[in-house]
């Protein structure tokens, strides 16, 4: 991965960028059963000898390149932008990687540690299913075998990626306990590690989790922004004013974010998922509605009662249906450096439905919530404003869920 | 017996390590009994809790419900997640605390709970609370001495034991640290894997005992997969303790094909009881 040349303008001084945990200020850490402690262990070492060996970084680069489809294009969104104030609203399509979504960045270099630790099994945790889909993708690539957790509710929402994961190769678990959603598979997918440690890998599909899962899946996703970065520059001579995305766990927000992080001008935006409005208790926004405690072993932003049981979450979208977020996250929102606001079920359906007919273009219900965002930011910023959007994923597995909701 | 006594709370409390320090003068390793708060609803659990202590239980392990219990098998994750939907709170814990210490007060209470509750309540908050209901104190399952610096400032403070995992992956160097950092006894997992019942403990478990001990703890309790006299006999003979807790909650659910209720659950303890005295066959 390749560092960009500071611009005028970037902070001097300790970077934001060189956080590595395991805290991010008071987020992060390591609360799990001591039975992992050691496979976590084994794994920021894993890491932080693969990440320097050049035999390693070569091979990560060459299936980003052509396997995946990397470097992702951006794309200007003329006629979205038009409904957005204006502004240039410009997409980063992580969409077009294979298996169609940002996911596939972390899940191939997982998949590549996994190997070099000597293990030959990957458990896995999925919502919408994109991480599932993407890990039975590299599993099938480096035949390993796969299993993945998902909430029994999210194997019916998700019906599709549930055909192509098993199509893949990957045992799917549907998981009945709790909330039958994303939180309920990361905890059997954590009852299987602790029980399999010896020979199986959990490829972890967010920013959250124990230490050092925040870095090593954002280290994974970051190229999303060096590139995109690079992109903007290169194309339109300047950074932009706002760089928007989508926060679930928080991956694809911190794949993008990454790279921006010191550059003070650039305003950096997570769009949460607002459910029926954060007032009504029904919603995903775990730093706009939660509170500091620790869930799937981080301190962090989650939804909680005053007793620190976890509240169930809602929202339209799968794959943001969690009530926890990403230490960095936590950290990011905590020090200013970065906003986080809802965007309930309904806007972010009315801008997935203007995406589709202004571009041609079919996000994720998870990426909708990231244009609702880009429509107000364009909205303020007006025509001479830039708004760079993670488009982080495309729509074919939600088109079930978009038809009943749009009822066609 | 013998009672101790730490500043500023109940002169009556019994520490864990004097129940298994008094069981193991009687020639026996000590019975550890686990069970949840509010199932199958708060009375009945605490009533199940009193028979545990009256037919033999050395060490209650008072268990809070948590919604995301990672740790824990089905039967467990199953009596937690129906204690949260029958209403209960972190509140009802300390109760309950309180009410088997009167009952029984032979019998040390420590409360195993994942670490958010506590953080929730606030650390010092929850240690006082726990103090002043006669609990002896925490077994975290979730939570490693490296990031238990709260814990270890509020435990001192209020005189309460903390009580530490151990597992089979354990390095030397955390067995030290883990077996430094506990006080009560160090909780060795038997097995790579989550509570409940297992046809055999861990072949690995005598010698993570032993591992254990060669890194200074004191005393080392078994837990994870233990339910049968005949397994606790097994495990008595090289461990101080032996900790019981889904076969208790099947028994208590009557889910083991018996009756249920508090006596079920008194009378596979009392069974267990037979099981840990070393020597001679396990009696059934």
């Amino acid at each position: 991965m390749t560092r960009t040349e500071p611009v005028p303008g970037a902070v001097v001084g300790p970077r934001l960028q060189d956080a590595v945990g395991p805290y991010f200020g008071e987020f992060g850490g390591r609360f799990v059963p001591e039975a992992l402690v050691a496979a976590l262990e084994e794994l920021d070492a894993a890491w932080a000898s693969a990440r320097h060996d050049p035999d390693f970084v070569r091979e990560l680069d060459e299936l980003q390149r052509t396997y995946t489809g990397r470097p992702s294009p951006v794309t200007e969104a003329r006629r979205f932008g038009a409904e957005a104030g204006g502004a240039t609203v410009l997409l980063k399509r992580e969409d077009l990687n294979h298996t169609g979504s940002h996911k596939i960045n972390n899940v191939l270099g997982q998949a590549l540690l996994t190997r070099r630790m000597g293990k030959t099994r990957v458990i896995a945790e999925t919502g919408a299913g994109q991480h599932g889909v993407a890990t039975a993708t590299a599993a099938a690539l480096m035949g390993l075998e796969c299993v993945v957790y998902m909430g029994e509710k999210d194997t019916e929402r998700q019906a599709l990626n549930v055909a192509r994961m098993r199509l893949l190769g990957a045992e799917v678990v549907p998981v009945r306990t709790g909330s039958r959603t994303l939180k309920d598979a990361i905890n059997d997918a954590m009852r299987d590690w602790v029980a399999n440690v010896d020979t199986t890998h959990y490829l972890l599909g967010t920013v959250a989790g124990p230490h050092p899962f925040p870095t090593l899946v954002r280290d994974l996703h970051r190229v999303i922004g060096v590139e995109a970065r690079e992109q903007v520059l290169a194309g339109w001579g300047r950074l932009p004013d706002v760089v928007a995305a989508c926060v679930g766990g928080g991956s694809n927000a911190i794949g993008i974010f990454h790279a921006f992080l010191d550059d003070p001008q650039v305003e950096l935006l997570g769009l949460e998922a607002g459910g029926d409005g954060v007032d009504t208790g029904r919603h995903a926004s775990s730093i706009t509605g939660g509170a500091p405690g620790v869930l799937h072993g981080a301190r962090s932003f989650l939804l909680q009662d005053e007793d620190g049981q976890t509240i169930d979450s809602h929202s339209i979208s799968a794959g943001l249906d969690y009530p926890g977020v990403g230490p960095e996250h936590a950290w990011l929102h905590a020090t200013g450096r970065a906003r986080y606001e809802p965007v309930t079920d309904a806007d972010a359906m009315a801008a997935f439905a203007l995406l589709c007919r202004t571009e041609g273009i079919i996000p994720a219900i998870e990426t909708a919530h990231a244009l609702a965002g880009a429509l107000r930011e364009g909205r303020r910023l007006g025509p001479d404003g830039i708004v760079l959007v993670n488009l982080s994923g495309r729509g074919d597995k939600d088109v079930a869920t978009a038809a009943q909701w749009f009822d066609l | 017996m013998t009672t101790g006594t730490r500043p500023g709370t109940d002169a009556r409390t019994r520490t864990a390590a004097q129940a298994v320090d008094d069981a193991l003068a009687d020639g026996r390793a000590a019975l550890v009994g686990y069970l949840p708060v509010g199932f199958p609803d708060l009375d009945t659990s605490v009533e199940a809790m009193v028979a545990l202590a009256r037919n033999g239980c050395d060490v209650l392990e008072v268990g809070v419900p948590y919604s995301d219990p990672v740790m824990d098998g089905p039967v467990i994750a199953a009596a937690a997640h129906e204690a949260l939907a029958g209403g209960t709170r972190v509140a009802h814990v300390f109760e309950a605390v309180r009410a088997v210490r009167e009952a029984a007060p032979d019998t040390a209470v420590l409360v195993m709970t994942y670490w958010n509750p506590v953080a929730r309540t606030g650390v010092d908050a929850f240690a006082r609370r726990l103090a002043d209901a006669g609990g002896a104190g925490l077994i975290t399952p979730d939570l490693v001495p490296d990031e238990a610096g709260e814990w270890l400032a509020a435990s001192e403070a209020h005189g309460l034991e903390r009580v530490f995992l151990v597992a089979p992956s354990s390095s030397p160097a955390r067995l030290r640290s883990t077996a430094a950092a506990s006080t009560g006894f160090t909780y060795a997992a038997s097995t790579m894997g989550v509570t409940g019942e297992r046809t055999s403990v861990g072949a690995g478990a005598a010698d993570l005992v032993r591992r254990t001990r060669e890194a200074g703890a004191a005393r080392v309790c078994v837990g994870l997969g233990v339910s049968t006299p005949e397994q606790a006999h097994e495990v008595a003979a090289f461990a101080d303790g032996v900790i019981v807790g889904s076969a208790l909650v099947r028994a208590l659910a009557g889910s083991d094909g018996g009756p249920g209720g508090a006596t079920a659950a008194g009378a596979l303890a009392g069974r267990l009881a037979a099981g840990v005295r070393r020597g001679g066959g396990a009696a059934g």
